[in-house]
């Protein structure tokens, strides 16, 4: 059997180990770190051509995973015959996003090694950023649920780490609390969720799952739901959203590589597996594939609104990323995640490209985020700035590029299923130009509004590097050319029809490009202003004030208080007083002291015993 | 041989009354009986192990001990672990050594005795004998509070021990045997339903006691509260988990009916420990008071075990993972109540309001805290998840997706929302404590010294080699004599 698969796996451990035991501090950390990302790499490409693996045809074998392979697992747990496995299943699904996660993942390290360079802690984040490599590839190899869950809450602690990773700011410590307790409320559904669906098929295994005909379309209905659950919560969709914007706190390189490319995508990607390894039930019958829509659809809209008004660099782009994941959650609920699949891959590339792109940025106005003190960047760092432009055509669905094809594959697939949910996301279509062009124009055009804009020089080759070849990848990677190694595309992928579908989103990137081109070109301050969009629809402040604050805390309190009132004050008050009065008396006799009671005590229950059993 | 692991420390107990150097005899002491649990976990089938004297002719009483089956070596292996990192940490005040280290060594052979005891009187008295210093420590060198808390445990404690006592006894009595092996051998399923019904009813409430299990659990937090670090550590850690290790011991294949008729009340009884209790942990405004409050609610899940395996006998899953959990939970409750202890020490402090930042003078420590705190919010690759997910698996064995919901599974779904909880607190609190900006009391804190860390390296080292690897301790539950 080959052993790449398991290297693919286990390297980023033993890197993570072997930084955080032996290395430690040294300076070596980063470079150990990323050579384990590129190795990574360069594995997940030898997968793809699965020539010298021995490839056989699934039970399951239908649509894109017909043909698979999993590793002989190791029983992690194993009682009896039942076994807890830690496996790998390779297809074109996992080995596809493989090498998105490795292809981010390693540029994010060497833009790294630039951006994080004078930073206190640079082992401490090199070593996480290896930790989140492990996590993130387990899930996306893993054969089996539990493994998936193991490594879903390994992703989540990595992102822990890395949002908190200036824990000295109040803010980011919080923001990295918030994010780890969002994930867990989606990954209590999701509990629940892989408990039912293992009761239904009786197995936890991707390859061995059915569904008996007799278990009603409720029930399973009711299981997607609550796996749905651990999307809402790792894919922030609403209304579990809140966190990811927060977790912009972290480096602007781990909002790259995790908040926009690859764990956040990672719901999209599980339910997508479990939608394949259930090859017979018919998903567009589920009431829950409704809801998985309009969640999607819904997040698309309100983080697009959101978005227009943020003044934070990161900001705008951590609203687009919620968007864009609602549009990938959109396509799955409609049972077309191939297309959502596709727009994961090409959004992984441009959403890395403009983050990255903003990180430079970023470190070129030192640590200024607000866009309305930047401006005319174009000029002084311009092969940033062109990248950034490649990143932003991408994302706006400029005819020709990559995100252009994969979002019209969701807009068609919403199309054909009638609902009205088309139009939600054709509205979605005209606020992503336009929130876009807004960005680019005020921070990249006109004149630097600060001092911090006006020093501004180009950034150094290890971060402008990885900016250019995203850049070329946002723009071809949705042709046919590179479908090879996309997850899982549909036949008519990289192809263009012209229909009313396209006349629609090219209406609506023409109408969002000069909507925001003549509101802020040549502006100093923004003209539009919205409370309501700007305070994100006051769901953070209803969360924190009402939620957390009174709800949570006064149940808390509530509960505290009829505890110590009923348990400890009537129940245990009226067996202390007896016993009390029971201690006065003894204290007569003995010398009252505590040391008395706990002898006298073992010597009575002694005596108890003596007299109960041997008489 | 196993009567030397239990006699060990009560002799060094004796030695240290009669004045050998009180700190090196119970470190010695631990070490020794450490190796010797590992190697009795290696070796545990031989014969050489069971230890057998009688005591009295009539009734037929011995003092007997014996590896029945994996689940002793395994408490066995708890006691040892958690004895070494108790008497290693913690700082014992000046003058009362004897106290103090005597008494850790007495509670640690108490469990062990209780543990490997293969006799009902002696499984009973060592659990007794243990449970005596405990009152002590906490009264004589108890922190804040200590007389209502030492008061408070002792009455609980007592009248739980009381209600177990008429409880095995009737057992006694019915079986004709105080060996435990036979009575379980030879009465599984003879005892009537009636009796069944009270017997198990008595146990309940017994074991339930010392386990803290809701309602009877208002004695823990306190008493955590103001115990020294060693004693918190070995009662939270080990000694509580007789009360479950005795019913998966006796109550289980002796009275299945009865408890079965039981079966709703317990499940709501455990509601009550992961969500209640979980809501009374999130209220705490001390790091001390949470943690007690945290072990009292993580109770609830190894008594979802044990209803899951009191509802479907033959679930194969409940046992190992009430088993693992129960060895999880005494590792990281040990290890949380000895760094607590060490942050005490360093900030002069435990009230969560009052502390900040300690990760930027304490960083090793905030490690280790970090470990800890995450193998209790269920991290996988820390003990506690394996055995957590082995729980909710077990509560789920006998859903099969055409029947509805069992009762089981949906006080398995209502205590999933616990884990929520669980990382509400801890989250809450490490983040109060180790990160923001430094404050006063943590400012020019000192980071854990090398000596120090070695209890607490020792307990992590036992919560990754269970986590990553489960099948080390589910190993030892698979041979059936």
């Amino acid at each position: 059997m080959n052993s790449l698969p398991w290297i693919l796996l286990f390297l980023p451990f033993v890197v993570t180990v072997v930084c955080q035991l032996v290395l430690r501090k040294s300076a070596l950390v980063p470079w150990v770190s990323t050579a384990s990302a590129v190795a990574t790499f360069v594995i997940a490409c030898i997968l793809l051509t699965p020539s010298d693996l021995t490839l056989f045809d699934g039970p399951n074998g239908s649509g894109i995973i017909a043909r698979y392979i999993t590793c002989k697992p190791i029983h992690w747990a194993s009682i009896g015959n039942f076994y807890l496995d830690i496996g790998i299943q390779l297809d074109k699904l996992s080995t596809g996003m493989m090498v998105v996660v490795t292809g981010v993942g390693a540029l994010v390290h060497v833009f790294s090694l630039a951006y994080m360079e004078h930073d206190d802690a640079k082992a401490r984040y090199f070593t996480g950023l290896a930790f989140f490599m492990f996590s993130m590839t387990g899930i996306v190899l893993a054969s089996n649920f539990i493994m998936t869950f193991i490594f879903w809450e390994l992703v989540g602690f990595s992102s822990y780490l890395l949002i908190g990773h200036w824990y000295q700011k109040e803010s980011a410590a919080d923001a990295a609390k918030k994010a780890f307790l969002c994930n867990r409320v989606g990954d209590f559904g999701f509990m629940i969720g892989i408990l039912m669906l293992w009761g239904i098929t009786g197995t936890l295994t991707f390859a061995e799952m059915a569904v008996p005909a007799e278990v009603s379309i409720g029930t399973l209905s009711a299981v997607m739901l609550c796996i749905f659950c651990g999307a809402v919560g790792k894919s922030a969709q609403l209304p579990l959203h809140v966190w990811l914007p927060d977790a912009m706190e972290g480096p602007t390189p781990v909002s790259a590589l995790i908040h926009a490319a690859t764990m956040v995508a990672a719901g999209v990607y599980m339910l997508f597996r479990v939608q394949l390894s259930l090859p017979l039930v018919n998903f567009h019958e589920l009431q829950a594939s409704t809801v998985i829509a309009w969640t999607g659809g819904l997040t698309a809209l309100v983080a697009a609104l959101m978005a227009t008004q943020q003044d934070d660099i990161k900001r705008v782009l951590a609203y687009s990323t919620l968007s864009q994941l609602g549009y990938m959650v959109m396509a799955v609920g409609f049972v077309a995640g191939e297309a959502g699949m596709f727009h994961l891959f090409t959004h992984a590339w441009f959403k890395a490209l403009l983050f990255l792109g903003a990180g430079a940025v970023i470190h070129a106005c030192h640590h200024e985020q607000d866009i309305w003190n930047m401006g005319g960047l174009l000029k002084k760092m311009p092969v940033t700035g062109i990248a950034f432009a490649a990143g932003c055509l991408a994302l706006i669905a400029f005819p020709g590029t990559s995100g252009f094809f994969s979002k019209e594959l969701i807009l068609d697939a919403a199309h054909e299923s009638g609902s009205p949910l088309f139009w939600v996301a054709a509205f979605v279509a005209v606020l992503t130009p336009f929130y876009m062009t807004r960005l680019f124009v005020v921070a990249f055009l006109g004149k630097h509004r600060s001092d911090s804009a006006g020093h501004a020089r180009e950034v150094g080759p290890l971060m402008w590097v990885p900016l250019a070849l995203l850049a070329i990848l946002s723009i071809f990677s949705g042709y046919a050319f590179i479908n090879q190694c996309s997850p899982a595309l549909p036949e008519h992928a990289g192809e263009f029809h012209f229909n009313t579908v396209a006349a629609v989103s090219l209406g609506a990137l023409v109408l969002g490009v000069l909507a925001g081109w003549v509101l802020y070109a040549g502006k100093d301050k923004d003209p539009v202003r919205i409370p309501l969009l700007r305070n994100r629809f006051y769901i953070d402040a209803f969360y924190d004030k009402r939620l957390v604050r009174y709800f949570q805390d006064t149940l808390a309190a509530i509960v505290h208080f009829f505890d110590e009132f009923l348990i400890n004050g009537l129940l245990v008050g009226g067996l202390s007083r007896t016993a009390a009065s029971a201690g006065n008396l003894l204290r007569r006799v003995q010398s009252g002291s505590l040391q008395g009671y706990a002898f006298a005590l073992g010597v009575g229950v002694i005596f108890v015993i003596y007299f109960t059993v041997f008489q | 041989m196993l009567a030397l692991l239990v006699f060990l420390p009560l002799a060094a107990f004796m030695a240290i009354l009669l004045g050998a150097p009180a700190r090196l005899t119970a470190i010695g002491v631990a070490v020794v009986n450490l190796a010797l649990g590992l190697y009795a976990a290696c070796t545990w089938r031989c014969a050489c192990w069971s230890f057998s004297q009688p005591v009295l002719e009539k009734p037929a009483l011995h003092l007997a001990f014996g590896f029945p089956d994996g689940m002793s070596v395994i408490m066995v292996l708890l006691t040892v672990i958690v004895t070494l990192a108790a008497v290693l940490s913690g700082t014992c005040p000046a003058g009362r050594e004897k106290l103090y280290f005597g008494s850790s060594l007495l509670i640690s052979g108490g469990a062990l005795g209780a543990f490997a005891a293969t006799d009902l009187f002696f499984f009973y008295a060592f659990h007794e004998l243990a449970l005596i210093p405990t009152f002590l420590m906490i009264g004589m060198l108890g922190r804040g509070d200590r007389r209502a808390a030492a008061w408070k445990i002792t009455i609980y404690l007592g009248l739980g021990s009381i209600i177990l006592l008429g409880g095995l006894v009737w057992l006694a009595n019915l079986t004709g045997t105080y060996d435990m092996g036979k009575m379980v051998l030879g009465h599984a399923h003879t005892i009537d339903p009636a009796a069944q019904k009270a017997i198990a009813a008595l146990l309940l409430v017994g074991f339930g006691t010392l386990a803290s299990l809701f309602p009877f659990h208002s004695w823990a937090a306190p008493a955590y509260a103001s115990a020294p670090a060693p004693v918190a550590m070995l009662h939270a850690g080990v000694l509580k988990k007789f009360g479950l290790y005795g019913l998966l011991r006796l109550a289980i294949p002796l009275v299945p009916h009865g408890l079965q008729v039981w079966l709703d009340p317990l499940l709501i009884l455990l509601l009550g420990n992961v969500l209640w209790v979980g809501f009374i942990t999130i209220s705490q405004k001390r790091l001390d008071g949470m943690l007690g409050n945290s072990s009292v609610m993580h109770m609830g899940y190894i008594f979802l075990a044990i209803a899951a395996l009191i509802a479907f006998p033959a679930n194969p899953l409940a046992q190992p993972a009430a088993i693992i959990l129960m060895f999880a939970h005494g590792v990281s409750i040990a290890l949380l109540f000895g760094l607590a202890d060490r942050i005490e020490r360093s900030t002069g402090t435990l009230d969560l309001s009052d502390m900040g930042g300690l990760a930027n003078s304490a960083p090793k420590l905030a490690f280790l805290f970090g470990i800890a705190a995450m193998a209790a919010i269920g991290l996988p690759g820390l003990a506690n998840f394996s055995g957590e997910i082995l729980v909710f698996l077990a509560a789920f064995w006998s859903y099969n997706g055409l029947a509805g919901l069992g009762p089981v599974q949906i006080a398995c779904i209502f205590s999933l929302w616990g884990v929520v909880i669980s990382a509400v607190y801890m989250l809450r609190a490490y983040r109060n404590i180790f990160q923001g900006p430094s404050v006063t009391t943590t400012e020019s804190a000192a980071d854990i010294t090398f000596a120090e860390r070695i209890p607490a390296v020792l307990l992590v080292l036992a919560l990754v080699a269970v986590g990553l690897y489960p099948n080390l301790l589910l190993n030892l539950l698979k041979f059936v004599p």
